[in-house]
């Protein structure tokens, strides 16, 4: 193709490198010339970073030097990514190009560790391109200064939109876009994605929507091809595992396969399978393999030095969690391990993109199930991957909390007009469904809290004026923001430090001073009494004692910890995975791919009881050791499960059942009680299409949801971002637990006094889509009606197995409270008497 | 007004209570926070703290302006159950100094009526050292009864003569048991049979855990008992059991 509109400097630095400039770095900046928004997707290596670029150096070279306090010199270009050290990195990879084709560009980054004194100066003399990140851009529209500082912006890159988009990062972003385009009309916007199932979805993102029901577009821009990652499932001669995690019984397999690669790049779903494996490794590393740990909770320069060496290829395998999943380059990896289950087929797909920077040679993957059921998801995702399908999210609905955010911060730019405003919101895809009531709503929660009861008048944040205008009411208001600013809430985390043991010396106190080895989310500490031991940094370590916000631990003397690893998958088992897992294990001519072990075991399962099929439910009763169990395969994920087992629990419990308890999975939840369960469906004494009746979402959830503690942690987190409890900062006296303690009383009173508050809506909407997974668990319970088959089976079915090896594992539910206080209590009396 | 409902329902048959002795003389816990004196006909209630989100409002955060209505219907529910002649309230009644002004007219009114026929104390606390404004109720720092003394804070001392028959509020003492592989928090009482901390009573009032480092100041390591709070009776455990937060 040719290049019209590529200037001759960048001509020759393309052919000084010996490149061309590849087919969509041209039609990029041919869309954009002509004013069109535009979204590219392209697999890693295809220059994708540079292409966004491009549109913007060639008109930047063509304005030529800008004379210092010439007219129209705010920002020109806006980069947008979701890591600020992805900010840092590109800044760095794009200082090369501008400095060798002597570009009359100024760059620079801003991110939360820029000092303040260069913030300032970049708001007095802001440079041509800014990189950053959806905060910053909340910070800059929050300020007086940010109409001058926008209107000549000209682009908006938005690199990784596909990873933006599904969090409330991207409704802040959205609503940041929406404001950015009324400061500059004209503005175009550039997304940069990895591919995705609906990119319709992104397109629109990109885009103001007009006030009809069409949706408006961006133009697209799709790089095909690539090689075909080469793919394929771990084949163990070890004996797989019926449940559980840990892949241990694959360890030297891997091994063998770190052996025969130069770099390769383990990939796991949870922080704690990432230890296990990288113990277990190193156990049998008998050639002292440079092989690293890397995730988020360890030490900041602890995760630097690994990043360093595995880019100085000093690295032969990195164990990491998804805190590498995005961005960075990694240098010549070539090889991608998978351990467990992958979960969704384009995270597969992305994390596979990982090993290979170079377009036209084959990304190489193993995937390495951890049990029976993984086999299956395995499979899904390996045809999936072949048949280049995907299964990103579809496109969020804006939360509500993320709105009051937004809209204090623009109140605190300048006077707000709120009909105005609610055009602009309206016209982001995110928000568009936003009707004027619930904008009110929010913006009556902004100024007042948002109360029935009409009390907080006098301490209004925001005043209306008499020119119809919503004024924050001191400057000290701003101020208050700034410190808010941002969607991401931390679960709190406690530091960890090394510290000498107390086992030795009993009365000793606990030594202070030792090593930071990191940090460790407060919930999994509360549940450890002094003496437990863990895994944490690669080693197993005995916790000692809280300290203030540091937890104290010293060097455990075994090799085995106590504690096993805590939870599952972290990421609920995709819709279209479980869909294609649901299809194979009712089509039994589907089963000539698998090993031959988890064959013979759906055999057994076919001959024994009956396969799930593919649309309905199966529910299995059988008794086993003096109790009888359901158990169902719905195949939802973990967190639909549980929500699910929380409330059929329930309501067994009113028909009379008394079940005791149960254990969710990503594939089954089994429900147990006393009472003979196969008698009492088979007698049609309870009707299973009533137990699983839809209506089960509504009184019964609402009486589970007042005691949730899910519910209350996501209710925290709408609390802070939007604004009703301050966010914690270092250095505050004020720690994380005490923020939990209050959330938690005033979810209490809000809930009892004033139900339909617009915090609890944004929660709802929040618990919906994540915690519960409500929306999901609603769609399950309406494919199953009038599908659903029972089996009472004389003891427990192959498919039951892997559920209940789980119990004892995976925490129980269903035991109240103050059943628990009370067996405790009583224990004590006992003891008393002894 | 369906919390007081099924306040009254809970409370009226005769309330149940946890008797100890505290020196020397028996007195009752029950589950709702409140201590129960049988011998002189009172009630004692600790850190209420009426009128905190209006306080924390103030202040640009709107917390939800249902406390005091939440606390003053829970305390009427136990008015009710146990009919006292005399209520002490143990300090912090009032969120802040200026929170008796505050009140808004229907609460005030309603406080007023829980007053009325009753001998009632406002011991005065940290968070509000002066005498409430337009309330009836006579204001103290601290009062005895026998062998009972009443005041907000506990005096940092073991062992004293001065701190035997001690009733205090002030720490807000909860407590965390550990069970299962999961934990429980709850609002407690705690003592060593000589002295009392209540908990506290207000709807938005958190709990700061017995093992922290302020109550070694009033009890000797792990020589004291707690009961936690439950639905509808306490829990006995003694302080070796508890886990810290």
């Amino acid at each position: 193709m040719d290049a019209p509109h590529l200037p001759d400097r960048f001509r020759s630095w393309f052919a000084s490198r010996g490149w061309t400039p590849r087919a969509h770095q041209l039609q990029l900046i041919d869309h954009l010339s002509q004013g069109h928004s535009t979204l590219l997707i392209a697999p890693t290596g295809a220059g994708k970073t540079l292409a966004g670029f491009l549109p913007s150096l060639v008109e930047l070279e063509r304005r030529g030097t800008r004379k210092p306090g010439a007219a129209g010199g705010g920002i020109h270009t806006l980069y947008i990514s979701p890591l600020k050290a992805l900010a840092v990195d590109i800044a760095r990879n794009l200082e090369a190009p501008v400095a060798d084709m002597d570009l009359p560009v100024r760059l620079e980054t801003r991110t939360g560790d820029t000092p303040s004194h260069k913030r300032q100066r970049q708001k007095l003399n802001p440079p041509d391109i800014l990189l950053t990140t959806p905060e910053q851009i909340a910070l800059l529209l929050s300020d007086p200064v940010s109409a001058r500082l926008f209107a000549s912006l000209k682009t908006v890159i938005l690199d990784e939109l596909h990873a933006l988009v599904t969090s409330k990062r991207g409704d802040l972003l959205a609503l940041g876009l929406a404001r950015l385009r009324r400061l500059a009309p004209g503005l175009r916007t550039v997304g940069l994605s990895a591919t995705v199932a609906e990119p319709d979805d992104l397109r629109a993102y990109l885009v103001e929507q007009p006030d009809t029901e069409a949706r408006a577009l961006s133009h697209l821009v799709q790089v095909t091809g690539g090689a075909r990652p080469d793919i394929s499932i771990l084949d163990s001669e070890e004996r797989l595992p019926w449940s559980g995690h840990s892949s241990r019984y694959a360890i030297r397999d891997i091994y063998g396969l770190i052996k025969q690669h130069n770099v390769s790049l383990l990939f796991v779903n949870t922080r704690s399978q990432a230890e296990m494996v990288f113990q277990e490794l190193w156990r049998i590393n008998d050639d002292t393999l440079p092989i690293a740990l890397h995730h988020g909770s360890l030490d900041v320069g602890q995760r630097r030095r690994v990043e360093a060496a595995m880019a100085a290829g000093s690295l032969r395998a990195v164990v990491a969690t998804s805190s590498l999943d995005m961005g960075i380059d990694w240098g010549d990896i070539d090889l991608v391990i998978n351990i467990g289950a992958p979960k969704g087929a384009s995270r597969l797909a992305q994390r596979i993109g990982r090993a290979n920077h170079r377009m036209d040679e084959p990304s190489r993957a193993v995937l390495v199930p951890a049990n029976r059921f993984e086999v299956l998801e395995c499979q899904a995702a390996l045809s999936a991957s072949r048949r280049g399908e995907q299964d990103t999210p579809p496109l969020r609905k804006g939360a509500l909390d993320v709105l009051a955010q937004h809209l204090l911060g623009l109140a605190c730019a300048d006077p707000l007009d709120a009909l105005a405003t609610f055009g602009e919101i309206r016209s982001s895809q995110t928000y568009r469904h936003l009707d004027w009531e619930t904008f009110e709503k929010v913006l009556d929660f902004v100024a007042t809290g948002g109360y029935a009861l009409k009390t907080y008048e006098q301490y209004a944040k925001l005043r209306k004026g008499k020119d119809g205008l919503w004024r924050i009411a001191h400057p000290k208001i701003a101020q208050q923001y700034r410190l808010n600013v941002g969607t991401i809430v931390e679960a709190p985390m406690l530091k960890v430090r090394l510290v000498k043991s107390r086992a030795d010396g009993r009365r000793a106190p606990v030594g202070r001073g030792g090593r930071m080895l990191g940090e460790i989310e407060e919930y999994f500490i509360e549940q450890l009494a002094p003496g437990d031991t863990f895994l944490f940094g690669g080693e197993v370590l005995r916790f000692e004692a809280i300290r203030e916000n540091e937890a104290y631990v010293s060097r455990a003397k075994t090799d085995n910890p106590m504690i096993p690893s805590y939870m599952g998958g972290k990421f609920p088992l995709s819709t279209y995975l479980a869909a294609s897992v649901r299809a194979m294990l009712s089509d039994p001519e589907s089963w000539k791919d698998l090993p031959a072990q988890v064959r013979d075991w759906l055999e057994i399962q076919k001959d024994k009881s009956v396969l799930p099929q593919q649309d309905g439910l199966l529910v299995e009763t059988f008794p086993r050791a003096s109790k009888h169990y359901m158990v169902c395969y719905p195949f939802e994920g973990r967190l639909a499960h549980q929500t699910l087992g929380m409330l059929v629990t329930r309501r067994l419990e009113r028909m009379g059942a008394q079940p005791m308890g149960f254990v969710a999975n990503d594939y089954a939840l089994a429900v147990w009680g006393l009472r003979d369960l196969s008698a009492l469906f088979s007698s049609g004494r309870i009707s299973l299409e009533e137990l699983f009746e839809q209506d089960i979402l509504g009184d019964d959830l609402d009486a589970w949801l007042a005691e949730s503690s899910l519910m209350k942690r996501t209710f925290r987190n709408c609390a802070v971002i939007a604004g009703l409890i301050e966010r914690r900062h270092p250095g505050q006296e004020k720690t994380g637990r005490q923020v939990t303690v209050s959330s938690d009383l005033i979810y209490d009173v809000l809930r009892a006094h004033e139900p339909d508050h617009i915090l609890l809506r944004a929660t709802w909407n929040d618990a919906s889509e994540g915690l519960l997974d409500i929306s999901r668990l609603g769609e399950l319970l309406a494919r199953i009606r009038g599908r659903i088959t029972h089996t009472g089976l004389p003891h427990v079915s192959p498919l039951a197995v892997p559920i209940l090896l789980e119990i004892g594992k995976e925490p129980v539910y269903g035991e109240a409270m103050d059943r628990i206080l009370e067996e405790a209590a009583e224990e004590l009396v006992l003891e008393a008497l002894e | 007004m369906s919390a007081l409902t099924s306040h009254l329902r809970n409370y009226t048959a005769a309330p149940v209570c946890h008797d100890i002795p505290i020196n020397g003389q028996l007195v009752g816990l029950h589950d709702s926070g409140v201590l129960w004196w049988p011998d002189e006909n009172t009630l004692v209630v600790a850190d209420l703290h009426l009128e905190k989100a209006s306080s924390y409002a103030r202040r640009g955060v709107m917390l939800p302006p249902y406390d005091t209505g939440a606390t003053l219907e829970k305390l009427a529910g136990v008015m009710d159950a146990f009919d006292p002649a005399r209520v002490i309230c143990l300090g912090d009644s009032f969120h802040d100094a200026e929170g008796s002004d505050r009140l808004p007219a229907p609460y005030r009114a309603m406080l007023t009526t829980l007053q009325l026929g009753r001998e009632w104390i406002w011991v005065t606390g940290n968070h509000d050292p002066v005498a409430p404004v337009r309330l009836c109720g006579e204001t103290v720092d601290e009062i005895s009864f026998g062998p009972l003394t009443f005041r907000h804070e506990p005096i940092e001392k073991i062992g004293s003569e001065e701190t035997e028959g001690e009733i205090c509020g002030h720490l807000h003492p909860a407590a965390r048991v550990r069970r299962f592989g999961r934990s429980i928090r709850r609002s407690c009482f705690a003592t060593d049979g000589t002295r009392l901390v209540l908990p506290a009573f207000g709807a938005l009032t958190g709990g700061l855990n017995v093992t922290d480092a302020a109550y070694s100041m009033i009890f000797r390591r792990r020589q004291f008992s707690v009961f936690l709070l439950g639905n509808d009776r306490l829990f006995p455990f003694t302080a070796s059991r508890l886990v810290g937060d």
